[in-house]
């Protein structure tokens, strides 16, 4: 694998973490009851650490002298390398846990899966991060569990929310150039293996939340690649950036 | 009003095998996420602790003004205190 | 955070029994839940602890507004646990009002149809970076200038959650003040960035520790029961005279042209804030009690389906075990 496309690999990780801790993060104070606004601030900030891990490790390997920082605040949407998922708007609480789990999910069958990696600064990250995220995994499928199986109008909204975004599922474990690369090196995993766990555990998780998988295989594509990401990231950015945009060279 | 989660005391045993300890109280629809609502609220993420979470109705207390019989007894008996013996400096630390 | 102008209720007790109370008080002893207590003290005690809960997250709103455009991610982190404190702060106190036999559910009701009261700082807008640099350095510098003493209060609960709550709040304020050391120290934009900051939450800072009251009945009769320990007006002192060395260290001038040090009384003299201001602020007229209203009122109206829904689904957990056995 070469530098370059291992950079390119640590962006993916580090971007989905990053745009998510993000969005997870605009919650704080508005949850719909106090432990949870706590719960969701955990979250956050667990994946606001690991981007920093990433991103950190991104930037060394790329060689160029740019921190963490840099790249989470001085890149526009099409260096920007996370799934799609990701960067959904939160929606209701609903629709958020259902994001949280979709992702979770998929991220815990990855890293557990990279805690192996042939390189040692991805194994160590990952097994920290493995950690935190196996956590969040309980936590976002017992509630998506319960909401789907709770009320009519939660059944209902758990429903709507797991539609919306079952689109965006396709899109973590389509193998690309950068993934190959990765899998040949020994550093990161066979998508199709994580593909058929994660479809295994999503089916019975939804039985248990008494949802239906909707019947479309459709898949949008573009983030992780960076050739199209949705227009919500861009409306992202101009938040996250505004400061180190206005005030170039300042320190904080 | 029906529509509140119930009331869960917590109960948390640290890292140094001391006993569980109440920590304080929080609000989950059952027991499984009182446990988690715990974990967040109250530990912050710390690895290796105990949880217990008791739901609030479920406790057995005295009553305040059984006060005297109770405690009393036990105020007399002063050498369960360990601060009752004078060490000698020199004995070093028990 | 905490309660500004609680008035205390009074008591129609036995007054052998208020007598015994008041000399439990006098005596440092602790009152736990379920003794005996005036009502007018349990009255009180739930006004205070609610309305310093509700402070506390409606105090999550001025900053959780600058929490997605945070500069760096570690100061997006520090930001965020910082907020997301302030929710356990209220849920500790939450709880503890609940031990004198009122809901969480209930509090939170009168909060929002306006019963209850929060701290007027939060209607103030936060507007730039150096706003989060002020809000730790001064409105939790006066914040934490009032819990301390408040671990000595009567009430046991109330008590015990002040102490959690000043052990965990005590990076808050250097959070604050780090932010505007960086600030004061970058570029000239930051300066006055700073500067600005500074002048828009001085006065509104002074305003936390309520009008003067010396003379008050209602004050005597809460110092008395031990839930209140200072007077607004020797915190209110206290604070200036630890604020203005800070400030001149930070290099920023304090809004106030008569701020002098007097030799005499070996405090500062300042000018008192407008507080025809602060009683419009309290009556709903501040910059942002609307904005502030409607974002709790939204909270709680889109989270009763998720409230709802994970109880339901409890409740049918609950049955389906049952039914098994």
């Amino acid at each position: 694998m070469s530098p370059e496309q291992l950079f390119e690999y640590l962006l993916r990780l580090g971007d989905n973490t990053l745009v998510l801790g993000h969005r997870v993060s605009e919650w704080c104070g508005h949850a719909p009851v106090l432990e949870e606004d706590i719960a969701l601030a955990n979250t956050a900030l667990d994946l606001i650490g690991q981007t920093q891990m990433w991103l950190g490790y991104a930037g060394e390997v790329e060689g160029q002298g740019r921190s963490a920082d840099d790249l989470a605040f001085l890149r526009d949407v099409w260096d920007f390398r996370n799934v799609l998922l990701t960067e959904q708007p939160n929606g209701d609480f609903g629709q958020t846990m259902m994001r949280q789990m979709l992702f979770d999910l998929w991220h815990d069958l990855t890293l557990e899966s990279l805690s192996e990696s042939s390189d040692p600064r991805v194994a160590e990250i990952a097994v920290k991060a493995a950690k935190e995220v196996r956590y969040h995994l309980e936590r976002s499928s017992d509630t998506v569990i319960g909401l789907g199986d709770g009320t009519a109008e939660s059944h209902g909204r758990m429903q709507a929310a797991l539609d919306l975004l079952w689109p965006y599922i396709g899109e973590m474990f389509t193998p690309d150039a950068v993934d190959d690369a990765a899998l040949q090196a020994g550093i990161g995993p066979d998508m199709v293996q994580i593909e058929t766990r994660y479809r295994a555990r999503l089916a019975e998780l939804l039985g248990a939340a008494t949802l239906s998988a909707p019947d479309a295989p459709f898949s949008q594509k573009g983030g992780k690649s960076g050739m199209r990401h949705s227009e919500h990231l861009g409306h992202m950015l101009t938040q996250m950036q505004w400061l180190q945009r206005a005030y170039p060279g300042a320190t904080w | 009003m029906s529509s509140e989660w119930p009331l869960w005391e917590i109960f948390i045993r640290g890292q140094h095998g001391l006993n569980h300890r109440h920590v304080g109280s929080l609000h989950a629809p059952d027991a499984e996420m009182a446990i988690k609502n715990a974990r967040d609220v109250y530990t912050r993420r710390n690895e290796g602790v105990s949880i217990w979470a008791v739901e609030a109705r479920h406790i057995a207390a005295s009553s305040p003004s059984d006060k005297g019989p109770l405690y009393e007894p036990s105020e007399s008996k002063v050498y369960r205190h360990p601060t009752f013996f004078d060490i000698p400096d020199e004995a070093g630390h028990m | 955070m905490y309660a500004q102008m609680v008035k205390s209720e009074a008591s129609q007790d036995d007054p052998e029994k208020l007598a015994a109370f008041q000399a439990r008080i006098d005596a440092g002893e602790k009152i736990e839940p379920k003794e005996w207590m005036p009502e007018g003290y349990r009255k009180t005690l739930i006004r205070q602890i609610g309305q310093h809960a509700h402070s506390e997250i409606v105090g999550q709103l001025p900053e959780g507004n600058w929490i997605t455009r945070a500069p760096t991610l570690e100061r997006k982190a520090i930001l965020l646990a910082k907020v997301q404190d302030e929710a356990g702060h209220g849920l500790y106190l939450y709880c503890a009002a609940e031990t004198l036999g009122v809901s969480r559910d209930e509090l939170t009701e009168m909060l929002l149809d306006g019963r209850m009261k929060y701290s007027s700082i939060f209607n103030y807008p936060t507007l730039t970076w150096a706003d989060m640099g002020a809000v730790g350095w001064l409105v939790d510098g006066a914040a934490i200038m009032n819990q301390v003493p408040l671990q000595r209060t009567s009430y046991g609960p109330y008590s015990r959650a002040m102490i959690r709550i000043c052990k965990e709040e005590s990076f808050h304020q250097r959070q604050g003040y780090d932010i505007m050391m960086k600030m004061a120290q970058g570029t000239e934009a930051q300066k006055k960035m700073a500067q600005d900051a500074l002048n828009r939450f001085w006065y509104p800072s002074l305003m936390m520790f309520g009008p003067s009251d010396k003379d008050s009945v209602h004050s005597a009769q809460s110092m008395a029961w031990k839930i209140k320990i200072n007077t607004n007006d020797e915190l209110r002192q206290k604070f200036v005279d630890q604020t203005v060395p800070q400030a001149e260290y930070l290099g920023l001038t304090v809004p106030d042209p008569d701020l002098t040090w007097n030799e005499e009384t070996g405090h500062y003299d300042f000018t008192q804030p407008d507080w025809s201001e602060f009683f419009e602020v309290l009556k709903g007229n501040g910059p942002c009690n609307t904005e502030r209203m409607a974002a709790r009122n939204k909270a709680w109206d889109d989270g009763k389906w998720v409230r709802d829904g994970l109880l339901a689904h409890a409740k049918k957990k609950v049955a389906r075990r049952v039914a098994a056995e």
